[in-house]
């Protein structure tokens, strides 16, 4: 008898270590998910842009298919051309999938992207992508809607550079948000990430 | 007499040599090799310029400055991703190339960036630069332009694999623009 009690209450003990470890590994999943990246459910909103060929776009105007965001700028020498020709390259891999999801490339730096800089610049990748720019107010906006970081850092001489999140955000057509491609995501996994994110567009 | 006018002119010869070896040991301390920069997307007013820097001497040196007349503005900057945030830096004080070492400057991390490019930066062109150093002086070399998401590290295209190399786009260097249809 006294044994089933002890067995009882060490398997009763078990049981509640087991409950606080989940507790714990559940807060921390909410703490965690991708560096950079804010909780899932507040990623994305309304925002009011223009596109580079001048046209006034919403997040209305992406709804209805999924796409891929990323926030760069052009004056950026390195990362931001190197993630618009790694984007041109998974499109090509799309294949037929291509057409069924949006792809933006939203400035930082609205004061020296002018609608006209981001349409020549658009012109060396692949012509699926389109740009997004607007005043520093809207820009704003849509940064705090993706949770995207950005940050005016001076130069020597007078110019300066912006610091700012290097990932694709991957949304479904809802703009619900669906997953990101980190910076420097290998190429399979990054087209089986952007061939889901198609699979959901709605058949119509 | 003319044993010592010999040793004279001698002395005098090895005096007037001696800078020039010198000279010539100060340049051999450091050398730039495969020196290369990516073509830039149209309109682009900044480009970027990668190298490797050795360092053969016994003191450690900085490179200082670099010039060019393809841009504006010549700057050392590092850059690096930091929790998926980009940053970029411009190095004050000039970029430490360690006595007997080698700095890269590549995709991901230093590079001499070109602000207020003259001209877009085109696959199969060559420009001229000038690097100088604090204790080796200047050295000019050519750069080749090579395609826009060119790594110098004859990465395989298309594999997916960034092999480890810090991959910054997987052309080849010698691919070209020609593997990607461009619009």
């Amino acid at each position: 008898m006294r044994a089933r009690q002890w067995i009882l209450a060490a398997f009763a003990g078990l049981l509640g270590f087991a409950a606080v470890a989940l507790c714990i590994v559940y807060a921390m999943s909410f703490r965690g998910g991708v560096h950079g990246v804010a909780p899932v459910a507040s990623i994305g909103g309304p925002f009011t842009l223009v596109d580079d060929t001048g046209a006034t776009v919403t997040e209305k105007t992406l709804a209805g298919k999924p796409y891929a965001m990323y926030f760069g700028y052009t004056f950026c020498p390195d990362v931001c051309p190197t993630t618009l020709l790694d984007l041109s390259r998974w499109i090509q891999k799309l294949g037929p999938d291509a057409d069924k999801l949006n792809y933006v490339f939203v400035t930082v730096d609205p004061e020296r992207d002018t609608v006209q800089t981001m349409h020549a610049y658009l012109s060396s990748f692949d012509k699926h992508i389109r740009g997004y720019t607007g005043t520093p107010a809207q820009i704003a906006q849509i940064a705090k809607a993706y949770r995207v970081y950005y940050k005016k850092v001076p130069t020597d001489d007078g110019g300066y550079t912006m610091d700012h999140s290097a990932i694709i955000y991957l949304m479904g057509p809802d703009n619900n948000f669906v997953t990101v491609i980190p910076y420097q995501e290998a190429d399979a996994s990054a087209i089986a990430k952007l061939k889901n994110l198609a699979a959901l567009t709605p058949t119509s | 007499m003319r044993t010592l006018s010999k040793l004279a002119f001698a002395a005098v010869l090895i005096g007037l040599a001696a800078p020039a070896f010198a000279q010539g040991a100060n340049n051999a301390s450091i050398t730039v090799e495969q020196p290369y920069a990516r073509a830039t997307p149209a309109g682009a007013k900044t480009g970027a310029v990668y190298m490797t820097i050795d360092n053969k001497s016994g003191t450690a040196d900085r490179l200082t400055g670099v010039s060019s007349d393809v841009a504006d503005t010549l700057q050392i900057h590092e850059m690096k991703v930091v929790n998926n945030v980009m940053q970029m830096r411009e190095i004050s004080g000039g970029l430490p190339i360690p006595a007997g070492g080698s700095v890269v400057l590549k995709p991901g991390s230093y590079h001499v960036m070109l602000i207020g490019l003259k001209k877009p930066l085109t696959a199969g062109d060559k420009f001229p630069l000038t690097l100088t150093f604090a204790k080796a002086g200047t050295i000019s070399v050519t750069v080749p332009v090579q395609a826009m998401g060119a790594n110098n590290m004859g990465a395989t295209p298309d594999t997916g694999s960034m092999g480890g190399m810090g991959g910054m786009g997987n052309n080849n260097s010698s691919g070209g623009m020609g593997k990607m249809e461009m619009k």
